[in-house]
């Protein structure tokens, strides 16, 4: 081992700052996470603090707290309904493009769909404000006009999921078609000659050829996403939701729990336990997925 | 005949839909550009509107007035941007050229060692003590960039560029007495600028649009990087106000929704200009990406 290290060491030492940097915000985070058996005091530090009398106290107190079946039940929930609208209008719009023929105006359609994905999502924030806000909003001014009452978006939670599922789209569609559009790119056009020979319309070659085709692409990335459906996107839920706490019986998912806890109330212990059900959740859940993935199509799967 | 007719039927019902499914991304956009120059007065009584009744530019002089506190942020993220992405591009080409390499015997394990991070993580909470306990990142310009500094997709989709590198290549070189940084530094860097630009572009524009990093560890005014600073005047308008030297109390004649929509309008206003020239680059980059793996 030492002569193989000795023999390339100039490779070996060009691999130790990234190699550094991911043991520091990485893995000792990992590590980091028995903090939920402590009763933890910052100015000890994670590993000096002492155990939590009983061991599983922070538990104990999560899991009797009306919140944690709350945002776990919308962080499963708003998760599967993002990665089932999401892949139905992704593949939807990938097949759209890949079908057009105009060159100009598939790339001109294309730039402006993959627009929203390079803003913030204090950004969006902004945007939903533009659109939904009571005084001013376009949406409730737009429906004023037609002679319907004004909606108060901001304090009604039964519209967020249908809302976020609809900004989420926005802004990945343009993003994720392109995965899609990738692998439709690689299909053998010889395929769809023939089919035009043997009479098959546009719609049959699609259903036949295009959709058969894209169905390990479609398959793997979704396996890829269930895997991941304990960690919300925090950054969209941040900044759309906030600290509106009228919308939290919708939209309050595991991430804006475990922030809100750990900076907002400083709730440590609360924060601890929660940050650790999600990890081991969503540990279990990666590994199965990738497990099937790699049964599916092994070559796909990450590991 | 009645055939061709029917298939450019289907052609123009499709450029339909997705003409309006264009419309609907870029419609949002359109409404901000618009609000941000509508005169305060029609926004109080008409709303946000497709296209402004009056155009007028006070929101974009209020905040131009007070550009101290609007350049202080760009100032912020100008700098975390570029150090970032040329930081990030170094540290994540020196671990993916090697792990590219077939003659690297470990080079299984260390790709190993990167692929987990990308599995599994320890949640934010002991992130965020590990930061600010044990690195002292809190309040510090080095928290917003070392800790994105380097991510394992990257790392996977330049290393999967590199192994595209021939190494008989590098095994010639290496016969003309070239040693290893040698190689790396005049062999394989000058071929790999297509995966260099499209890695920078993704790190630049999450290093420009970050506000997570912000939002967890700073809190002086001074170190916002623009996203968090838009948040600021958004949520709250009168931060401009007091925090400028021009006004001692709030001002009352402030265009407070028009300032809102044209402070998003400057955020944003370097990507939607430079949109056009990176957007091939990054379709690019995430083709290579989603092909390889």
């Amino acid at each position: 081992m030492l002569k193989e290290l000795n023999r390339h060491k100039a490779l070996y030492v060009l691999t130790l700052p990234a190699m550094l940097l991911l043991l520091v915000f990485s893995y000792f985070p990992m590590a980091g996470i028995i903090i939920a058996f402590k009763d933890f005091n910052l100015s000890t530090g994670i590993f000096q603090s002492s155990w939590a009398n009983p061991i599983y106290e922070n538990f104990q107190y999560f899991f009797t707290s009306s919140s944690w079946v709350r945002v776990t039940r919308n962080t499963i929930l708003l998760n599967l309904l993002f990665i089932a609208v999401g892949t139905i209008v992704n593949v939807g719009l990938a097949i759209m493009f890949n079908e057009i023929r105009s060159v100009w105006f598939k790339r001109l359609s294309q730039s402006l769909t993959l627009l929203p994905y390079f803003i913030s999502w204090i950004v969006v924030g902004v945007f939903a404000y533009n659109l939904l806000s009571y005084e001013h909003g376009m949406v409730n001014e737009t429906m004023a006009g037609w002679g319907m009452d004004k909606v108060d978006w901001y304090s009604k939670p039964e519209a967020w999921p249908i809302l976020i599922a609809i900004i989420f789209i926005w802004k990945s569609v343009g993003y994720n078609s392109i995965i899609y559009l990738a692998t439709l790119m690689g299909i053998d056009n010889t395929l769809y000659e023939s089919a035009r020979i043997d009479g098959a319309t546009k719609i049959q070659q699609i259903r036949y050829i295009t959709l058969p085709l894209l169905r390990p692409t479609v398959v793997v990335l979704t396996l890829l996403a269930v895997g991941h459906i304990m960690n919300s996107d925090f950054g969209m839920f941040y900044a759309l939701v906030g600290d509106n706490s009228q919308l939290y019986s919708t939209v309050d998912v595991i991430d804006t729990f475990v922030f809100r806890s750990l900076r907002g109330s400083g709730d440590m212990g609360m924060a601890a336990a929660a940050n650790f059900y999600q990890s081991v959740l969503a540990f279990a859940l990666v590994y199965f997925c990738n497990r099937i993935a790699r049964k599916y199509e092994s070559d796909s799967a990450l590991f | 005949m009645s055939r061709t007719r029917s298939v450019n039927w289907g052609q123009s019902v499709l450029n339909l839909i997705v003409a309006l499914f264009a419309l609907f991304c870029i419609i949002p956009f359109i409404i901000i550009l618009s609000s941000s120059m509508t005169k305060e007065m029609d926004i109080l009584t008409g709303g946000y509107n497709l296209i402004p009744k009056t155009v007028d530019f006070s929101a974009y002089q209020y905040l131009f007035q007070r550009m101290n506190v609007v350049l202080n942020g760009y100032k912020v993220t100008t700098f975390v941007t570029i150090a970032g992405t040329f930081g990030s591009l170094a540290v994540t080409a020196m671990v993916a050229y090697p792990i590219a390499l077939r003659r690297l015997k470990y080079r299984r394990v260390i790709s190993g060692y990167v692929l987990l991070t990308l599995l599994f993580n320890g949640g934010m909470v002991p992130w965020y003590i590990i930061c600010v306990k044990y690195l002292n990142l809190h309040n510090s310009l080095a928290a917003l960039i070392l800790p994105a500094l380097v991510n394992g997709f990257n790392v996977f989709l330049m290393r999967n560029y590199f192994s595209t590198i021939p190494e008989e290549l590098q095994e010639s070189a290496k016969m003309d007495g070239a040693g290893e940084m040698r190689i790396l530094w005049s062999v394989v860097l000058p071929l790999s600028a297509p995966v260099f630009a499209s890695v920078g572009l993704f790190v630049a524009l999450s290093y420009w649009n970050d506000w997570w990093l912000g939002l967890m560890l700073i809190d002086k005014a001074e170190l916002q990087p623009l996203q968090l600073l838009l948040r600021t005047i958004v949520s709250n308008v009168d931060y401009l106000a007091n925090s400028s030297v021009l006004s001692t109390s709030v001002d009352q004649m402030m265009p407070r929704e028009g300032i809102k929509m044209a402070a998003t309008i400057i955020t944003i206003g370097p990507i939607i200009f430079l949109y056009p020239f990176l957007q091939k680059y990054f379709v690019k980059g995430l083709m290579m990406g989603a092909i390889k793996g």
